[in-house]
C-alpha cells in the first residue's frame, strides 16, 4: 500500500492472482488513477516448483518428463532442447529421419500453442466465439500428437539420440489433411476477428514496443517479431532439420498489439509449410542414434542450448561433472524476459487496454515461475 | 385482463400481475436456453442436451440449483444497500410490463404516458446496479458500476432521441396509437436510421455484449455482481432478460408493427418480433470482441447522439413540410 498523504490520488488494485486474464497465478499491482495505470508491478513466484533443483537430484532422463511441465503449451520444443543439450554433451549424432519427425511434432505443437493464445486473448478482449473455434481446431493437433506421443498435452516424446516410437503414413496423412483444414479455417478467422472494426480498434496502436526496448529487455520470440526484428533461432541459429526448409519469418512494423497478433498468425501458416515439406520429404531409415549409453553419464562439461519456443527463445545450460546427475540445469524462459516489459509499456493505459497487453506478450507462468 | 378501458377491476390487475410474474420467469428460463442454443450453434459445438429435448429443460435444473446455493454475505459489505440491491433491479423491470400491449387486447393498463413510463422505470435500473457495486465493498464492483452509471447516461440519450422521432410521427406517448399507426407501414421502413440506433443503445442499456462493461468478465471479474451468489446472482441475471425483453418489446411496437401480421394471432406475431430481436441481440455478442469503455463512451457522445438528433431535426422538417 501507499503511505498515506503521499500520493492519496492513486489506489491500489490487485490484478490477480486469481484473474480470469492473468492466464495463471500471476499477480499485477496496479497503482490507479481512475481506470487509468500509474504503474504495474507483476509479482511471480505463486506457482514456483523448483524445476532447476529438481534436475539436480535426478538422472538425465528422469527430469526430462519436467519439461513438458514448464510450458506446457508448447512441451515439444522444450523436449527438443533439453534433448539437443544432453545430446552435445554425449556427442550423439541424431538420424535423419527422427530430426524430420522432432520437426513436424515441435511445429505442430507450436500452432496448437498459436491457436490456444488467439483463442484466449480474444477472450480477454470479450470474443468468446474464436476461442471455440480454435480450440476445434486445436483438437486435431490434439488427436494426432495423441497418437504419436501417448499424451495430449504434456509431452515427453523425445529421447537423446532420436524418438522412441516412429510415426506411420496415417500420421503423415493426418498431418497433411489438418494443413489443409486449417488454411480453409484462415478464412472464418479473417472474417470473424482479422477485419473486426472493435478488434482493430482494440489492438491498433496500444501496447507500442520499440526495437530498442526490444533489446534493452531481452525480449524474443513474436515480441520482437511484431516490432520488425527478424529474430528467429530457425534462422538465425538453425538446428534440427530447419536448414532443410524453406519457411520466412513474419515480422510486424508498428510493435503494437495487432502487430503481435499478426505475427503469431502468419507463423502458422509458415509452420504449415514446414510441416508439409517435412512430410514429403521425410527420409526412411532409423530413429534412435546407434550406441545411446544405457546409463547416461556424459564427461565433464558444459553446454547451452536454444530452441525457438512459441514464445521465443528458450535455452538450457547444462552442466555435467561426468555424474549421472547434471551438476546444474538453467532454464531461459522466454515468458521471464518477456513479462518484464510490463511495468514500462503499461504506464497510462486503462485496464482494458493492460489485460490486452499482457494477453499479447502470451505469458505462461509456471514457465516464469518454474 | 381488463380491455382498453381506463379502470380495471382489482381480479384484472392481481391477474395481470400473476400474469406477469409467470412471463418473466418463463421468458427468463426461455432465454437463457435460447442463449445457449444460439451460441452452441454459432460456436459449433452442440450446447445442452442432457436434460429434456435438446436440453429443454436444463434451464429449471440451473434455477433449482441456484435456487439452492448458499446465500453468501461478505463480512464488510453496506448490508442494507447489498440487500436491497437485488430486488430494486427487479421491480422497474416488472412495472414496465403494465404498459406492454402484447396484442389488440393483451394489455393490463393502456396509458397515454406508456413510453414515459417504460423508459423512467428503465432508468432505475441503473441505481440498482449502482447500489449492488458500491455496497459490495469491492474495487472491481465499484469499477463495474461506475460504468454502468456512465453507459446507462450515454445511452439513453440517443434511446430517448431515436424513439422521439417515431413518437413526432404518431403524436403519441399511447403504445397501442403507435401500432396502430403502423397500421400501412412498419416505421422500420419509414426511419431505418432510427431502428439502427435503437438497436444499438438497446443493447449498451441492457448490457448486453459487445457493450457489456459493468460485467466486462476479462477485466472485471464479474463487475458489480462479483460478490452475490445463489438467488440473489440470479435476480441480477432475471433483471438482465427481462430487460431484454422489454427493448425488444419496444422495438417491435416502435419499429415492425407490434402484434400486427396475418393468419396467426397478434400475441404470437408479437413474440416472434420480439424474439427476432433478441436473436439479433445475441448474435452480436456471439461475433464481435468488447469494446474498450473510453471507445463506448466516444460512439455514443460523438456518433450516436448527433446522429439520432440530426434523425429527429430531419424527422421534424419533412413532417412540417407534408
Amino acid at each position: 500500500m501507499l503511505e498515506r498523504g503521499l500520493e492519496e490520488k492513486f489506489y491500489v488494485l490487485n490484478l490477480g492472482p486469481q484473474h480470469p486474464s492473468t492466464h495463471g497465478v500471476l499477480r499485477v499491482e496496479l497503482q490507479m488513477e481512475g481506470e487509468f495505470i500509474v504503474k504495474a508491478d507483476p509479482d511471480i513466484g505463486y506457482g514456483h516448483r523448483g524445476h532447476e533443483h529438481m534436475a539436480e537430484n535426478r538422472s538425465y532422463l528422469q527430469f526430462l518428463p519436467n519439461l513438458g511441465r514448464v510450458d506446457y503449451l508448447h512441451a515439444l520444443a522444450y523436449n527438443q532442447c533439453y534433448c539437443m543439450a544432453v545430446e552435445k554433451l554425449l556427442e550423439l549424432k541424431v538420424p535423419e529421419r527422427a530430426e524430420f519427425i522432432r520437426v513436424i511434432t515441435c511445429e505442430l505443437n507450436r500452432i496448437a500453442s498459436h491457436l490456444l493464445w488467439i483463442g484466449a486473448y480474444l477472450l480477454d478482449l470479450g470474443a468468446f466465439t474464436p476461442f471455440l473455434y480454435c480450440f476445434d481446431d486445436r483438437e486435431n493437433i490434439l488427436d494426432l500428437l495423441d497418437r504419436v506421443t501417448g499424451s495430449r498435452l504434456t509431452y515427453c516424446y523425445y529421447r537423446f539420440g532420436g524418438v522412441p516410437r516412429d510415426v506411420d503414413d496415417d500420421f503423415l496423412a493426418g498431418c497433411k489433411a489438418f494443413a489443409k483444414r486449417l488454411r480453409s479455417r484462415y478464412r472464418d478467422y479473417e472474417n470473424l476477428v482479422n477485419k473486426n472494426v472493435i478488434f482493430l480498434e482494440r489492438t491498433k496502436g496500444i501496447g507500442i514496443i520499440s526495437q530498442e526496448q526490444c533489446v534493452k529487455y531481452g525480449l524474443t520470440g513474436p515480441m520482437v517479431r511484431g516490432s520488425g526484428i527478424p529474430y528467429d533461432i530457425r534462422k538465425c541459429e538453425p538446428y534440427s532439420a530447419y536448414p532443410l526448409f524453406d519457411f520466412e519469418i513474419p515480422v510486424g512494423t508498428t510493435g503494437d498489439i495487432y502487430d503481435r497478433y499478426m505475427v503469431r498468425y502468419r507463423e502458422m501458416e509458415q509452420s504449415l509449410r514446414i510441416i508439409e515439406q517435412a512430410v514429403d520429404k521425410i527420409p526412411s531409415g532409423p530413429i534412435m542414434a546407434e550406441k545411446v549409453p544405457k546409463r547416461i553419464k556424459p564427461a565433464p562439461g558444459e553446454v547451452y542450448t536454444a530452441v525457438e519456443a512459441a514464445r521465443g527463445e528458450f535455452g538450457i545450460y547444462l552442466v555435467s561433472q561426468g555424474d549421472t546427475n547434471p551438476y546444474r540445469l538453467k532454464l531461459r524462459v522466454p515468458s521471464f524476459g518477456n513479462l518484464s516489459i510490463l511495468p514500462e509499456i503499461a504506464v497510462d493505459t486503462l485496464v482494458a487496454d493492460l489485460v490486452a497487453i499482457l494477453g499479447s506478450i502470451d505469458v505462461v507462468v509456471p514457465e516464469i515461475d518454474r | 385482463m381488463a380491455t382498453a378501458a381506463q379502470s380495471v377491476s382489482i381480479f384484472g390487475m392481481i391477474a395481470g400481475l400473476i400474469g406477469v410474474m409467470a412471463l418473466v420467469a418463463v421468458n427468463a428460463l426461455f432465454l437463457i436456453w435460447m442463449e445457449r442454443k444460439v451460441s452452441a450453434h454459432m460456436q459449433l459445438r452442440p450446447g445442452p442436451m442432457e436434460v429434456g429435448w435438446h436440453g429443454a429443460i436444463q434451464t429449471i435444473a440451473d434455477a433449482l440449483k441456484l435456487l439452492g446455493k448458499e446465500l453468501i454475505t461478505p463480512r464488510d459489505v453496506d448490508k442494507p444497500v447489498y440487500l436491497a440491491a437485488p430486488i430494486v433491479i427487479f421491480l422497474p423491470v416488472l412495472v414496465s410490463f403494465l404498459v406492454i400491449p402484447f396484442s389488440q387486447n393483451l394489455i393490463i393498463r393502456d396509458m397515454n404516458v406508456g413510453v414515459l413510463l417504460i423508459l423512467s422505470f428503465a432508468a432505475l435500473t441503473v441505481l440498482a446496479i449502482l447500489m449492488a457495486g458500491w455496497a459490495s465493498n469491492n474495487k472491481y464492483a465499484v469499477f463495474g458500476a461506475i460504468r454502468s452509471v456512465a453507459q446507462n447516461v450515454a445511452y439513453e440519450i440517443p434511446l430517448l432521441i431515436t424513439l422521439m422521432s417515431v413518437i413526432l410521427m404518431v403524436g403519441s406517448f399511447r403504445l397501442t396509437d403507435i401500432v396502430a399507426a403502423q397500421s400501412r407501414i412498419w416505421f422500420v421502413f419509414l426511419q431505418p436510421i432510427a431502428f439502427i440506433l435503437y438497436i444499438i443503445c438497446a443493447t449498451a442499456e441492457t448490457n448486453r455484449a459487445p457493450f457489456d462493461l459493468p460485467e466486462a468478465e476479462s477485466e472485471l471479474v464479474a463487475g458489480f455482481h462479483t460478490e452475490y451468489s445463489g438467488m440473489r446472482f440470479a435476480l441480477f441475471f432475471l433483471a438482465e432478460y427481462t430487460n431484454m425483453f422489454i427493448v425488444a418489446a419496444l422495438a417491435t411496437i416502435f419499429f415492425l408493427g407490434g402484434w400486427r401480421g396475418p393468419f396467426l394471432p397478434g400475441i404470437v406475431w408479437f413474440l416472434i418480433k420480439v424474439y427476432a430481436i433478441i436473436f439479433l441481440i445475441m448474435w452480436f455478442r456471439w461475433t464481435f470482441p468488447r469494446v474498450r469503455f473510453d471507445q463506448l463512451i466516444t460512439l455514443s457522445w460523438k456518433i450516436l447522439i448527433p446522429l439520432a438528433l440530426a434523425n429527429l431535426i430531419v424527422t421534424a422538417f419533412v413532417l412540417k413540410l407534408v
